[in-house]
């Protein structure tokens, strides 16, 4: 256990104290005690900035199931880093802002921040885990930690829709990502990323790689929400604000992205990789911001924002991964793919984490998010206001602004794929561009549509002003960050951007320079021509809004999602109902068959069974008499159709066993199945008065079905017999009894006292049972039930 | 006799099957019954037959049938009386107060279906 293991573990520790401190402290809110673990685990990881940009990793490594190869193995290199600082940093910012956006006296602040430290801990486990299955447990613990913040207003209809969809989605794709983790063991031998990075070369020929790399991307991209995985991120937008800033759009969204850019080591030799990743990007970047201009709601705005630049990042790390596959182009112009795209991870939270700060704040103060409602909100607002304006220009791709460089980058990244031999590569700049425009007018409808434009105050539920400074800090810092990014983005460089290149694309050599200038060329351009069509549709939004109602409603992914959810809930439920029928005769049946098959199965799969004709005894001609009779009367029993006859010929079988038990010599089974026998049959003629007459017959294809498994049964039984006598695997232990029932007991008969010296406890529970089954024969004659009078 | 005695066994499992699995309630304890006494043949059968005299001291014999068999069953036969004794007083009661040995008929009495 190092210091290293101690900061993913800490908040969890904290989590363990959060409701106490809740409980004891209600006049502190609960945040306060929370903050500063984050701000304190920023500091730490800042720390390893000087190791990572030497090239160094640091790697601590801590035993937990050795044996299977599942090490709690952590390790710093360049990629985890730049995630850590992400989470602690963006981590402290969402705290402090959450401290004045929920209230302490009406929200359940203890169950909140445990989660959200659950969310951090698991997010921060995920990034540094080196061991694959130690990262997939931290990868569904922040599935789970999304569903609980999701759900926190748990009595919202929308939040539990929200929630449980979110879960479904994800979790099913971490269950692929298992799959895939597996399917690298079973090709590699080791679950160490580093260890399976070694052996990438040897794996890409075996015939489950290509499973293997499906696997991931099917947990990426649900992860990431990537069409047509991305319906769970907006309806994710009924968490608490702080939390959508956090995880749903700065960190846990952002984990399959991680996933990608950690495993591109591994499979970005192979083609598919590239194609997959950068076509599924450059869906969803279109699609997300498509989608994103005709929402109403400004959360519903950011989070299809959010999908589309998830979108962005992915696709640019495909293109990237084309550096290691084709040999014959220069790798840098796909190089600058992957800088762009871990460079706009960076700006994403920062601009995206204003914005959403923005929205909530927009919402705490008015209460609502409608941009229906909302409007002129510009001079009650002049500090969110002005917020909103860096980070949506950001957003948007505008200079002076950090998004601006990366955009540019972008455009680089998507033009360097018409140096490939593929003639459909023209689609990708196209597709970029166009999602571009649109980007652009949703980010003006953000800014414009709230703050300036008719001011509604009858259509707001409060009277709005300025937040107060609290909450005002941490987007006040993001959108500064996005302002310090643009202007100098070489601080970035060296020390985070460069390590993180060199994790995802280890071989080559990274030397990033960020400028704003790069003369009159076709990126400039591209981005003019946006900013000028942007405009132009913006101002002319209502007139083509129409395009929106075009697309059929009932092709929309949403509803296929709740009708398959309504599906597979009726049919499980109907073919649950289709066998359990709540009749235990039915399940005996199953259980029958069940026998049939396992023993069978079992029998000649593990070629047990064998018939040994040697080492018998002898049969005498009484003995087959004996054995026709009981044979006879088994199978006459069988059809018999009146009491009488049934009791006598059960009777009929416990007296011939006895006698076999005689030729056996076995005189005290002999005896007492004599003497019980006599009982038994007594038991049933007494009980023969009450019983039916004439027993209930059973409708002739119910008799078929059960003869068919009786026979089975009976067959299986016989098998098992055979073999059982055939094969004698080890020594009786009998030999000890015979030998020591004199010496040690003093006793004669050997089965006696077996029965009561050597297995003594086994005959005390024997009268037990018997003690019971007493109890409950008298209680079934003697009690009744007398409505609560005493009889 | 040892494969004789298989085949007797599997009949009396056989036999012991089919009347569980019926609606009638005496045949399915007599299906109990039955299956009692297949286990108990099943047991002796394994541990193989007539392997000498009758596992007495006094009978100073070489060899000895093997007593560990018999004193299980000797148990068991105890314990199927019990369990058949409960059986029938059940399916006493059970006809008594509901007036059918169908076991078709007695499901659902509870309110659940």
């Amino acid at each position: 256990m190092s210091l290293l293991h101690l900061a993913i573990i800490a908040p969890f520790l904290l989590a363990v104290f959060v409701p106490i401190l809740y409980k004891h402290m209600k006049k502190v809110h609960t945040g306060w005690f929370v903050l500063p673990l984050p701000i304190l685990l920023f500091a730490y990881f800042v720390s390893f900035i000087s190791t990572t940009s030497n090239k160094q990793t640091v790697t601590e490594s801590f035993s937990w199931i050795s044996a299977l190869g599942i090490d709690f193995t952590a390790k710093v290199d360049g990629l985890g880093l730049l995630f850590t600082l992400l989470i602690t940093g963006i981590g402290a910012l969402v705290v402090l802002y959450s401290i004045y956006y929920l209230s302490k006296d009406t929200e359940k602040l203890n169950t909140f921040y445990v989660y959200l430290l659950l969310f951090m801990g698991a997010m921060l486990g995920v990034v540094l885990s080196d061991n694959l299955i130690v990262l997939y447990l931290f990868w569904e613990l922040t599935s789970f930690s999304s569903f609980l913040l999701i759900g926190y207003w748990y009595d919202r209809e929308k939040s539990r829709y929200g929630a449980q969809k979110s879960m479904i989605i994800t979790v099913f794709g971490g269950l692929a990502m298992l799959g895939g983790i597996i399917l690298l063991y079973i090709m590699t031998g080791t679950f160490s990323i580093t260890e399976i990075i070694a052996q990438s070369d040897v794996i890409l020929s075996h015939p489950l790689f290509v499973p293997a790399l499906l696997c991931f991307l099917l947990g990426a991209f649900t992860k990431s929400a990537q069409f047509p995985f991305h319906i769970w991120l907006p309806d994710a937008m009924e968490a608490p604000t702080p939390v959508s800033a956090y995880l749903h759009s700065a960190t846990m969204v952002k984990a399959g992205i991680y996933l990608v850019a950690r495993m591109s080591p591994v499979f970005a030799e192979h083609s598919l990789w590239l194609w997959l990743i950068a076509g599924f990007g450059l869906v969803t970047l279109f699609w997300g911001s498509f989608s994103a201009v005709k929402q109403t709601d400004l959360k519903s705005i950011l989070a299809f924002s959010t999908v589309s630049q998830l979108g962005l990042i992915m696709s640019l790390l495909g293109i990237g991964a084309a550096a290691l596959h084709f040999d014959n182009i220069d790798p840098a112009l796909f190089t600058v793919a992957t800088t762009a795209a871990v460079f706009h991870l960076i700006n994403h939270a920062t601009f995206k984490g204003s914005l959403f700060m923005v929205v909530g704040i927009v919402d705490h103060e008015t209460g609502t998010r409608d941009i229906r409602k909302l409007g002129g909100l510009m001079n009650l607002m002049p500090i969110t206001f002005t917020i909103a304006i860096i980070g949506a220009f950001s957003m948007a791709g505008l200079p002076p602004f950090n998004g601006f460089l990366s955009k540019e980058m972008f455009f680089t990244g998507m033009l360097s794929i018409l140096n490939m031999d593929f003639n459909w590569g023209i689609l990708f700049p196209v597709g970029a561009w166009i999602a571009s425009v649109f980007t652009f007018i949703y980010s003006m409808i953000i800014v414009f549509k709230t703050f300036t434009g008719k001011y509604q105050p009858e259509k707001l539920e409060k009277k709005p002003h300025e937040a107060p400074i609290g909450m005002l800090i941490s987007p006040i810092i993001l959108a500064s960050l996005v302002i310090i990014f643009g202007f100098f983005p070489n601080i970035l460089s060296n020390s985070v951007l460069e390590p993180a290149l060199q994790t995802i694309m280890p071989g080559f050599a990274f030397d990033v320079h960020i400028g704003f200038w790069h003369g009159f060329n076709a990126e400039l351009l591209m981005t003019i021509g946006v900013v000028v069509v942007g405009i132009l549709l913006y101002l002319t939004l209502s007139k083509w809004r129409s395009v929106y109602g075009i697309f059929p409603e009932k092709l929309a992914l949403n509803r296929f999602y709740d009708n398959g959810l309504d599906w597979m809930q009726k049919g499980s439920h109907s073919l649950t109902n289709s066998y359990m029928s709540g009749s235990i005769r039915n399940y005996l049946a199953y259980m029958f068959s069940f026998i049939i098959i396992l023993l069978t199965a079992t029998l000649f799969g593990k070629d047990a069974f064998a018939v040994n004709t040697e080492n018998v005894a002898d049969i005498g001609p009484h003995e087959v008499i004996l054995a026709s009779m009981i044979a006879i009367a088994s199978v006459a029993i069988m059809f018999t159709k009146t009491r009488i006859t049934s009791i006598i010929l059960t009777g009929t079988i416990g007296y011939l066993v006895s006698l076999f038990f005689v030729i056996f010599r076995a005189p005290d089974l002999a005896l007492t199945q004599l003497v019980i026998e006599t009982i038994s049959v007594s038991l049933f003629l007494l009980c023969f008065y009450h019983l039916p007459k004439k027993l209930t017959d059973d409708p002739v294809s119910f008799k078929v079905r059960n003869a068919i498994i009786a026979v089975g049964v009976g067959a299986v039984v016989t098998l098992i017999a055979l073999s059982a006598h055939s094969n004698k695997l080890f020594d009786s232990i009998s030999q000890y009894y015979i030998e020591n029932t004199y010496s040690e007991a003093a006793g004669g008969n050997m089965v006696n006292v077996i029965l009561v010296d050597f297995r003594g406890f086994d005959t005390m529970f024997e009268i037990t049972v018997l003690g019971i089954a007493a109890l409950g024969i008298y209680g079934l004659i003697k009690l009744r039930k007398t409505g609560g009078k005493k009889l | 006799m040892e494969i004789l005695m298989a085949f007797i066994i599997g009949i009396l499992f056989m036999s012991a099957t089919y009347l569980m699995l019926s609606r009638s309630i005496v045949r399915i304890i007599i299906g109990t019954t039955v299956l009692s006494h297949g286990a108990h043949l099943l047991i002796l059968t394994m541990g193989g037959l007539k392997g000498g005299s009758a596992p007495l001291v006094g009978e100073n014999a070489s060899a000895y049938t093997d007593p560990l068999p018999q004193a299980l069953i000797l148990t068991a036969i105890v314990i199927a009386f019990g369990v058949t004794a409960l059986f029938l007083v059940l399916g006493y009661r059970s006809y008594k107060e509901l007036g059918t040995d169908n076991m078709e008929k007695l499901r659902g009495t509870e309110g659940n279906d």
